[in-house]
């Protein structure tokens, strides 16, 4: 069985509100350096496929067509072969 | 006339919509996302509210509920289909309206009386308006703030699919964009409520023409 970890983020021109909040709590928190906050999901997926490459093309498939919306979305993902007993 | 009004999991303004319809003699009804056929309708209303909780992203969990092929077929025929706020969202999400509705550009969830104009009021949802008539309709979202790139933005326009624009943009939406179409001009969504000021008692009743202008659309065609 593998395992994806799959990380979704704003594509870098969309405008992230979230992150602009966060971040303009943690400069009043008083963490000066912080110069950019992104908030993303992410997602963690586990599937039955024969081999790696039958479970990239799965992953890749299931997360353009639900996980992300292509229009201001992107995504990376890792994937490992995990055994069935291993929680997640 | 005969008029759907879909109820996913978590829809809450269906029945403003059904009462609004009913209210100009529409032969209305709910039909559950469960369902896989419209056929017997001649219009179908996704209403507002938080389909599938908004999980994931608004829209997109309903996007794939069964009734949804049905919705598609319909728009397909050339049927109405009218998206108010989550049900614009589903349609976005379903690609039968080009776009998105982001998060709002400033944050939070915004429920007010919205100064709207008439972008095209030659269309089968504005056609009793005058064009360049304003009228204010409730919104109240906190994902309203509608994106589409450039090339879509100006497709859009070029084809007059902008319906309604906000006069002050409450969310930041692209263009100021409130509700569009699609290019045949039968798929149809906004994020503000017109069903909710349909009635006198509520003290607004700018939404009336909204419903005059889809009802003598569909006894044109008959």
């Amino acid at each position: 069985m593998y395992l994806a970890k799959i990380y979704v983020t704003y594509k870098p021109s969309i405008l992230d509100p979230q992150g602009e909040v966060i971040k303009a709590a943690l400069k009043r928190m008083d963490y000066a350096g912080i110069n950019q906050v992104a908030q993303g999901k992410y997602f963690e997926v586990k599937l039955e496929a024969k081999d790696v490459d039958t479970a990239t093309a799965e992953v890749q498939s299931f997360t353009d067509a639900l996980l992300i919306n292509q229009n201001t979305e992107t995504y990376r993902f890792d994937l490992s072969l995990v055994s069935d007993e291993v929680s997640i | 006339m005969k008029a759907a009004v879909i109820s996913f999991p978590g829809s809450n303004c269906d029945f403003d919509m059904l009462y609004a319809l009913q209210d100009f003699g529409v032969d209305a009804e709910i039909v559950s996302a469960k369902q896989n056929s419209l056929a017997e309708f001649d219009a179908i209303f996704l209403p507002g509210g938080f389909s599938y909780g908004d999980y994931l992203r608004t829209g997109a969990i309903a996007r794939f509920s069964p009734i949804m092929s049905a919705v598609t077929q319909a728009a397909n025929a050339g049927k109405l289909v009218v998206g108010i706020c989550n049900g614009f969202q589903i349609l976005t999400e379903a690609g039968l309206l080009p776009g998105q509705l982001l998060g709002n550009a400033t944050t939070g969830f915004i429920c007010d009386d919205i100064e709207l104009s008439i972008t095209n009021g030659q269309t089968a949802f504005t056609n009793s308006y005058e064009s360049d008539e304003k009228i204010v309709i409730p919104v109240a979202h906190a994902e309203g703030n509608f994106f589409a790139d450039e090339d879509t933005l100006n497709k859009l326009e070029e084809n007059n699919q902008i319906v309604f624009r906000y006069v002050n943009n409450p969310n930041g939406s692209a263009h100021d964009i409130a509700g569009i179409m699609n290019e045949q001009g039968n798929v149809f969504g906004m994020m503000p409520h017109p069903e909710r000021a349909v009635d006198e008692v509520l003290g607004n009743i700018d939404g009336q023409k909204f419903f005059k202008s889809m009802l003598s659309t569909i006894l044109a065609k008959a």
